[in-house]
Parts: structure tokens; sequence; C-alpha cells
């Protein structure tokens, strides 16, 4: 047999009769839906662009990771020299987490699609590449630059992706902004609820102190406020999620031409994070007006 | 079942109660009486703590009524039924609604058998499902009057509760009280009505209080 619900938390029984002993509160319902209506789809937007940007950060640092490159052009003879400089510097550069010369087969590779696979690697004057992956802070590319072509004049410091870092950047402190952005809405949520909440406990404040009078606890008093700030506030969310998830889902597609615009939509398993924002709001909604109605019942004897 | 001990009450200019002591014993019928504005209403109050005094101490049921928790004092005033002199129902609700509204608010279910015989017999059978402001003062009152028995508490206090209605109704009242006090319920009555009173100790042991010079005595037979 299954265990009834504390009576606190059963918000959606047939417990009509509790919700009767308050009047109705026209007004302050219809904000409470519209309000938690419009912080809901403004919450999914929110979401939208924090799990984009979180997305688009994390595929530029890939790019990022993949680092920069040093191409060596010397003759034959001459090669294997520089190369050794040139990892003999970058092994004292700060920023530079490591540095690797590629081998044949790996030059090969990276060449082949370019010439086919049949390029005989060895008997061509084919750059000798060094791979250099980055600390977090990066190393001073020009810094770098200057002191290789000092030192190395058949070295070419490629680092064609390092533009992305302060992208990258910008794309974390947007999903930073994003969260923020979360939490205010949550919070200005709470205040709204909790101040129609207090609108309601003060425009029945005879009913209240009649329900005191005749042996209600402040429990049964306040559920009866909690039940309905709590239900309007699901069921705003709800619509102003569906509504807010419906608009990203029609957003016209630009395809990969599209970029950053198109990408601020959910794909896949993200579509299930804004399916948690109604549950959030109605417990927050729970937590806001449960706390009002106890606070406004001490004041009654 | 309610003691008063050493018991001061006012409103801020000067106590309107003061060194106010005695018991009510269980099964006990009191009436309480002195000139309007004398504080029959404040001692009432006192008794189920919609006021708290200002020194001394009230029991309720053996609890100091300063150290009751929240829901005690719910739970106390769930074995009193009162009568209060400004009725105080819940507009928006039909009078059954409200005269079951102790039981609701218990988590009990009204047997809807007894409401009606309840109602009937307050004379409110045509009003179930009038809302109180449509109803006149003596039809309020013996709403209110239903409502404070439907528990079957175990004590009533009733704050002029026979001020609108007409002898026969009066009556009809005092014989509920009296019935409820055979079986045992302590009764509180805060009345001007001297024929009820004299009524009312032809039936039962009534006792009667005298508010005079700010405290709460008994009454001598002087009546
Ligand atoms: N809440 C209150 N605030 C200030 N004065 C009050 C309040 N309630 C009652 N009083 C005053 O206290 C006195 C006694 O009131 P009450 O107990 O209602 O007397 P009674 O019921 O005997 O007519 C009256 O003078 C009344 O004006
Ligand atoms: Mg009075």
């Amino acid at each position: 047999m299954k265990a009834p619900l504390p009576r606190k938390f059963r918000l959606f029984g047939r417990d009509t009769r509790t919700d009767r002993v308050v009047p109705p509160s026209g007004a302050a319902a219809w904000l409470t839906l519209l309000t938690a209506a419009a912080m809901a789809f403004l919450a999914v937007f929110a979401l939208a662009l924090s799990v984009a940007t979180g997305r688009l950060a994390d595929r530029w640092s890939e790019a990022l990771a993949n680092g920069a490159t040093v191409r060596i052009s010397a003759p034959a003879d001459q090669m294997a020299t520089q190369t050794q400089r040139v990892l003999d510097i970058l092994s004292v550069t700060p920023g530079v987490e490591t540095a690797r010369a590629l081998d044949p087969a790996e030059t090969q590779a990276l060449l082949s699609p370019w010439f086919g696979p049949d390029l005989p690697v060895a008997s061509l004057p084919i750059p000798q590449l060094i791979d250099i992956q980055e600390t977090p802070q990066g190393f001073d590319a020009e810094g770098l630059r200057l002191r290789l072509s000092a030192e190395v004049p058949g070295a070419t410091l490629d680092d064609h992706q390092r533009w992305r870092r302060p992208l990258v950047a910008a794309a974390d402190r947007m999903r930073m902004l994003g969260l923020i952005s979360l939490a205010l809405i949550g919070a200005a949520m709470a205040a709204m609820v909790t101040l129609a909440a207090m609108a309601a406990l003060s425009a029945n404040g005879q009913v209240i102190r009649t329900l005191r009078l005749i042996g209600a606890r402040d429990g049964y008093v306040a559920r009866a406020f909690v039940r309905r700030f709590t239900t309007r506030t699901l069921t705003g969310a709800a619509a102003g999620t569906a509504v807010a998830m419906t608009a990203i889902a029609l957003m016209p597609s630009a395809g990969d031409a599209g970029g950053f615009l198109t990408d601020i939509a959910f794909q896949g398993a993200e579509w299930l994070w804004p399916l948690t924002i109604p549950p959030l709001a109605a417990i927050v909604a729970f937590v806001a007006t449960r706390t009002a109605a106890l606070r406004s019942l001490r004041t009654v004897l | 079942m309610i003691a008063f001990r050493n018991v001061t009450h006012g409103y801020g200019d000067g106590p309107l109660l003061s060194d106010v002591s005695l018991t009510l014993p269980p099964g006990s019928f009191h009436f309480l009486t002195g000139p309007s504005g004398a504080g029959k209403s404040t001692f009432l109050k006192l008794c189920y703590r919609e006021l708290m005094p200002i020194a001394g101490t009230v029991e309720i049921f053996g609890q100091d009524v300063s150290h009751m928790s929240r829901d005690a004092v719910a739970m106390a005033r769930r074995k009193i039924g009162v009568v209060h002199q400004d009725c105080q129902f819940l507009d928006h609700l039909p009078l059954a609604d409200n005269v079951a509204l102790p039981l609701t608010v218990a988590g009990r279910e009204a047997n809807p058998e007894e409401l009606k015989e309840l109602l009937a017999w307050v004379g409110l059978s045509g009003h179930a499902r009038a809302r109180p402001p449509s109803l006149s003062g003596g039809e309020r009152q013996r709403a209110a009057l239903a409502r404070a028995v439907i528990t079957a508490p175990e004590m009533v206090l009733a704050d002029e509760p026979t001020g609108n209605l007409d002898w026969d109704m009066s009556q009809r009242l005092l014989t509920l009280l009296v019935e409820l006090n055979r079986m045992g319920k302590t009764i509180l009555i805060a009345t001007h009505d001297m024929n009820l009173i004299r009524t009312a100790k032809s039936q039962v042991a009534a006792r009667v209080l005298r508010i005079r010079d700010r405290t709460v005595q008994h009454a001598g037979a002087d009546l």
C-alpha cells in the first residue's frame, strides 16, 4: 500500500474544500498566471543562450586546442638542427605546454587530402611541422615569432586559430550571463509570487482570523494559499515554457551559414533542460507563498 | 477547565479588568453579567486566547496560554465552541458550509443528516445555501450557535447570544445549552438578559459572575 504524502505537499489532490475556505482572488490569480508564463518564457531563452554559448565555447576551445604550428622550410641537411633548435626554444617559452615534431607519416596524413596518398614525402622538400599545445594562458605569439625569425631562419609560426581565443572568453562570459539571468528570473519570480501572496493574505485578514478562531492550524490556512499560488505558477510556467520552446523549435534554419545566430537552440537531449523550468517555478512559488503565509499568520493570535 | 490567576487586561488607557482570579470547573454553568462596556467580551476573549493577559496567567485545559504553541492553541480552540458577539462568518461560503467549518478545518467530514438537523433546530433550514451577509442579525446569531456546537465541544462560550432573538428562540437556545451542560460540557454565557438567567436557574445549577470595579466576582442571590 502506498503511504499518502504529508498533507503539506499534497498540492494536487481533490482537497477542494481547503481551497474554498479562502475566497477566489480574481486579479491576483491572473497576474500570477501571467507573470509565471512571462518569466518561464524568458527563462527558456536565457537557458537557450547559455546552452548555445556553452556549446560554442566548447567547440572554439577545441579548435584552439589544435593550437599553433611551426613550419620549418630548410635545406635537407639543416632540417634536423633547425627542428631541434625550434623545439629547444619552445621548451622554454612560457605558455607552451607541449611541442612535438610530426613524423613523416603524420605529415603525409595531413597532406594527403590535397596531394593524394601516393605523395613521396621523403623525396620531396616537404616542410617539417611542429605541433604546439598551449597552456590555457597561451603564449606571446609576437615574442615567439621575433625570436624564431632571429634564431631559426627557416621557421614560421602559424597561429591562425589563435584569433578565436577572445571569442572563447566572450562565449564563456556569455554563458555566465545567461546563467545569471536565469538566477535573476528565478529571484524576480519569487519576489512577484511573494507580493501576490502577501496581497491575497492581507486582503483575507478577516478570513484568516476567523479560521484561526475556530481552530484551524497555521499549516491548514497556509496550505489554502500555497496550493493556489503553486498550481497557478505551475500552469503559467508550463504555458510560457511551451510557447518559448515552440518558438525556438520553429526558428528558421540558416544551415551552416547561419553560425551563432541559428545556434541559439537546443539540440538533442538539451531539449530536456527547459522542461525543468515549470517544476522549478512551482518549487519557487511553493517556498515563497508558504514563507509569506506563515510569516503573516504569526501576526494573528 | 479555565483558570484565571491575577489576570489584568486593558486596551491602553488603564486596565479594564484587573487582578481577576477565578476558575470555571468542568461541567459548570455560568452567566457573566455587567453593564455594556464593562469587559464581558474581553473576558470571553481571554478564555479562548483571542486576547492575552497583560499580567497574571490564564490556563485553558491546564495549559498556560502564554506558553502554548500555535498548534496547541488551535487544538484547544477545537474543544471550545464560541458564539462571537459579531458572529465572524466567511461571507463567501454558504451558511451550511460556515456552520460545518469547525469540522472542515479539523479535517473532519460533516454528516449531512446531522448538519441538516442542526440547521432545522436553529430554524435556518431554508437558509442553508444563503450567504451570511444576506441574513438578519437574529439568523446570524442562531447560525453562530449552530457552528459553536457542531463539534460537540467540551466548552461553549456565548457572547450575548440572545441579543437579537425573540423570547421563544432565546429559550430554545437555552434549552440546547442546558442539554449540553447535562452532557457534562462547561458553559459560559455573557448576557444582560435577566429573564434568561432566571429561566436557566430553574433548570440547572447556574452561577452568575458579575463584572464590577474592574474585577469579576460571583454574584450573590441578589439578582
Ligand atoms: N480592540 C479594542 N481596542 C480598544 N478598546 C477596546 C477594544 N475592544 C474593546 N475595547 C473597549 O473595552 C471596553 C470593554 O469592551 P467589551 O469587553 O467589549 O465590553 P462588553 O462586552 O462588556 O460590552 C469598551 O469600553 C470598549 O470600547
Ligand atoms: Mg460585548
